[in-house]
């Protein structure tokens, strides 16, 4: 175990260059999602059918054609198209491509959950398409749609070990390295996997801090916040215990009543 | 570069063989996930609570870290013990791939039985029904009405994910494309194969779901 | 004008004007077409048959060389601007303060100034008497309050017509009275033509210049407010009118 660690240890830095190629690809990638997700998922809402139905078998397309194909297609094939794409490219391109059409999915759905009586006081007040859009539609959509894109970017995360097929040195390569040279399989997989499970933890909390500053804007309180949660659990021990108090109270003088009844 | 056709026909067969592969990890994957997803949502609802918030962590900790590396760490893992005759990887892919969506299906049950009416449990209480018939019988028949797509769903994302079997060199469709492209060069036609392939398995299951999902809305 | 949803025809072969400066409310059983024809005015269904004329001018379609044709959506939209609307549900911008929901339109469609449109907004506020909630966000206000300030951020953007579709349907009893009075107020000191649906027939008699009731997305009725709630001529208007009193 002490080898383990001096290894380990010895072995940092460059399991930091791997961990920054995964956040770089993470980062990026999420970008990338959140813009074809926005396009796309808009487009899918546009009433164009001209608009409405490229986007839709876009989206089903990268749905329906597994990320690692996407993957290997970008780097297989395209240098054959005569496109030569580094493999960071690569993999920040299909991560976009595949997980941006979920998403667009979410933000579609998440427009479309919003209130149509707010589309009507924006047309009533004769804003722009545009305008209803940026000022009224999407703000509210946003904050709808923030749970699921938190969902979708730690998948994204996950799916950035495919990379590891093309020749990056991702923190999934690194953790092989560390396993040749420690020999420990569980050791060095149970590192990285913490460093992964800690990535997503930071994303989550990340996200759940957007979605309170977008509730907040819309004026209230998210949904089943950890405030809601104590509130609730607070009011449930005072009503037990009023509960408990009532029936100590009340169970004599009910009997008296149920007697009194009989007679 | 063009599409060429020959190439195409050749790989068709190829493909589809590893495409059965493919479908062994979706199926098996699938079963493991949904029997094990059951016993977690149940576990995680009767535990007592320091062993619950344990459950909840491992739960978590499998859903949030990659799938690939989760393969990779059980292959090698086995592969280290010594004397033990090794186990096929196709089996450690089926059984990883059950246990990480395990994981997910789990959040599916737990909907479900919360969107049981409590009514529905106080009136099997009222009969004097003992608790595991009451789970059983009453509770556990009307959750899976409402789980039951988001199962299918989950079961298609299974499908799709199979791919990272290559990192444990199960030879399904794409390790076999890859296979294929690698001694031909013809990488086109192999990967678009793949990627067809799974577009139509994937969407007409989707749709299906969909409509099954709205169908059993309806009751 | 005429409406169709599908196949179900909800309006036909309906005709009416309303005078500037007037206010007809209209009455009418649910499902007469009513709020179909204050929703058709604001554009937010589309007109299927005939026209709609605002001062003269086409809203969303004209006749060119003997045909129906429709209206660029930026023509009709300056057109909108002369029109306003109030909700039942208020829907008001969640995601904005009350000041913001009512500085909006004026600043970013008529290309107000801002300042203008905070002094303009601040002295609207004080008219509905909600000067203190400028800068709270909607959904903190009471539903009385919320519907003030819908009519507020109406009149920002000075409409030459006030559409007011079951402004206190969805109030509580006691909210009903402020919000009335507002409208009161602004038909009282204003001279902005307002079309009504609303339920409080005391309100419609008060207010109104003409009441026309709807029956199967036809006129019934119409005169002015004494004649038909006093001496109706219909027995449908009769049975209508004993039925909400």
């Amino acid at each position: 175990m002490t080898d383990n660690v001096t290894t380990l240890l010895n072995f940092l830095p460059q399991l930091w260059e791997g961990i920054q190629t995964t956040l770089i690809l993470t980062i990026a990638g999420s970008i990338g999602t959140i813009i074809i997700a926005i396009i796309l998922g808009l487009a899918m809402t546009s009433p164009h059918a001209w608009m409405r139905i490229p986007a839709r078998i876009v989206v089903e397309f990268f749905r329906g054609t597994s990320l690692l194909v996407q993957i290997f297609w970008l780097f297989y094939v395209f240098p054959l198209l005569g496109v030569e794409l580094d493999p960071l490219m690569c993999g920040i391109g299909a991560l976009s491509l595949n997980y941006g059409a979920y998403s667009a999915e979410v933000v579609r759905s998440s427009i479309k959950t919003v209130n149509p009586g707010q589309w009507e006081a924006a047309i009533a007040l004769s804003l722009s398409p545009a305008r209803r859009m940026i000022r009224v539609i999407f703000p509210q959509a946003w904050a709808l749609m923030i749970p699921s894109l938190a969902t979708l970017l730690i998948q994204l995360l996950k799916g950035t070990a495919v990379v590891f097929f093309i020749t990056l040195s991702d923190l999934t390569d690194k953790i092989q390295q560390l396993r040749q040279s420690t020999g420990d399989t569980v050791f060095a997989f149970t590192v990285g996997l913490v460093i992964y499970f800690v990535i997503a933890w930071l994303i989550q909390e990340l996200m759940n801090l957007l979605e309170r500053q977008a509730t907040k804007r819309l004026g209230r309180r998210r949904p089943n916040s950890r405030s809601d949660r104590r509130e609730a659990r607070r009011d449930a021990r005072a009503e037990s215990k009023r509960d408990a108090g009532a029936t100590t109270v009340s169970g004599p003088s009910s009997g008296n009543v149920g007697y009194g009844g009989a007679l | 570069m063009t599409w060429n056709w020959e190439f195409a026909a050749e790989a068709l067969p190829i493909l589809l063989q590893g495409f059965v592969n493919t479908l062994i990890a979706t199926v098996v994957g699938t079963v493991i996930a949904a029997i094990l997803g059951l016993l977690i949502a149940v576990a995680i609802r009767t535990l007592p609570r320091w062993i619950n918030w344990l459950v909840r962590l491992l739960v978590a900790f499998v859903r949030n870290t990659p799938l690939i590396v989760q393969l990779m760490f059980v292959y090698f893992a086995f592969s280290d013990i010594p004397g033990l005759v090794s186990i096929p990887a196709l089996a450690v892919g089926c059984i990883v791939i059950g246990i990480h969506y395990s994981t997910y299906m789990s959040e599916s049950y737990r909907a479900g039985i919360d969107s049981v009416p409590p009514g529905q449990h106080e009136a099997a209480t009222a009969l004097s029904l003992p608790p595991v018939r009451t789970f059983t019988a009453v509770v556990l028949p009307q959750a899976l009405r409402a789980t039951i797509p988001s199962l299918g769903n989950y079961a298609v994302a299974m499908f799709k994910d199979t791919p990272f079997l290559f990192a444990i060199s199960v030879v399904e469709l794409v390790t076999s494309a890859k296979q294929f492209g690698g001694s031909t060069f013809a990488y086109t036609e192999a990967f678009t194969l793949a990627g067809l392939i799974f577009l139509a398995a994937s969407y007409p299951t989707s749709l299906l779901i969909q409509r099954l999902d709205k169908r059993l809305a309806t009751y | 004008m005429e409406k169709s949803f599908g196949k179900t025809t909800v309006l036909k072969g309906l005709n009416f004007s309303v005078a500037p400066g007037e206010r007809v409310t209209l009455i009418g059983p649910s499902g007469s077409g009513k709020t179909t024809i204050l929703r058709l005015v604001m554009t937010l269904e589309e007109l299927t048959g005939g026209y709609i004329f605002v001062d003269g001018e086409p809203l969303t379609h004209t006749e060119k060389n003997g045909k129906r044709v429709e209206l660029p959506s930026k023509t009709t939209r300056a057109m909108t601007t002369r029109i306003g609307m109030v909700f039942q549900q208020f829907n008001l911008f969640p995601n904005m303060t009350v000041l913001e929901n009512i500085i909006e339109a004026p600043i970013h469609v008529l290309g107000r100034s801002k300042a203008d449109a905070v002094t303009e907004a601040k002295s609207l506020l004080d008219k509905v008497g909600l000067a203190d909630k400028a800068d709270e966000h909607p959904t903190r206000l009471s539903g009385g309050q919320q519907q003030r300030v819908a009519i507020a951020r109406a009149l920002a953007m000075s409409p030459e017509i006030l559409l007011l579709d079951e402004v206190t349907s969805a109030l509580d009893p006691e909210l009903v009275g402020d919000v009335l009075g507002v409208l009161r107020d602004i038909a009282e000191t204003t001279d902005i033509t307002m079309l009504l649906v609303t339920h409080e027939m005391q309100f419609a008699r008060e207010v109104s210049h003409r009441v026309m009731m709807f029956d199967g997305g036809q006129v019934l009725e119409e005169g002015p407010p004494d004649q038909i709630f006093n001496n109706p001529q219909h027995e449908r208007t009769r049975t209508f009118l004993s039925s909400v009193q």
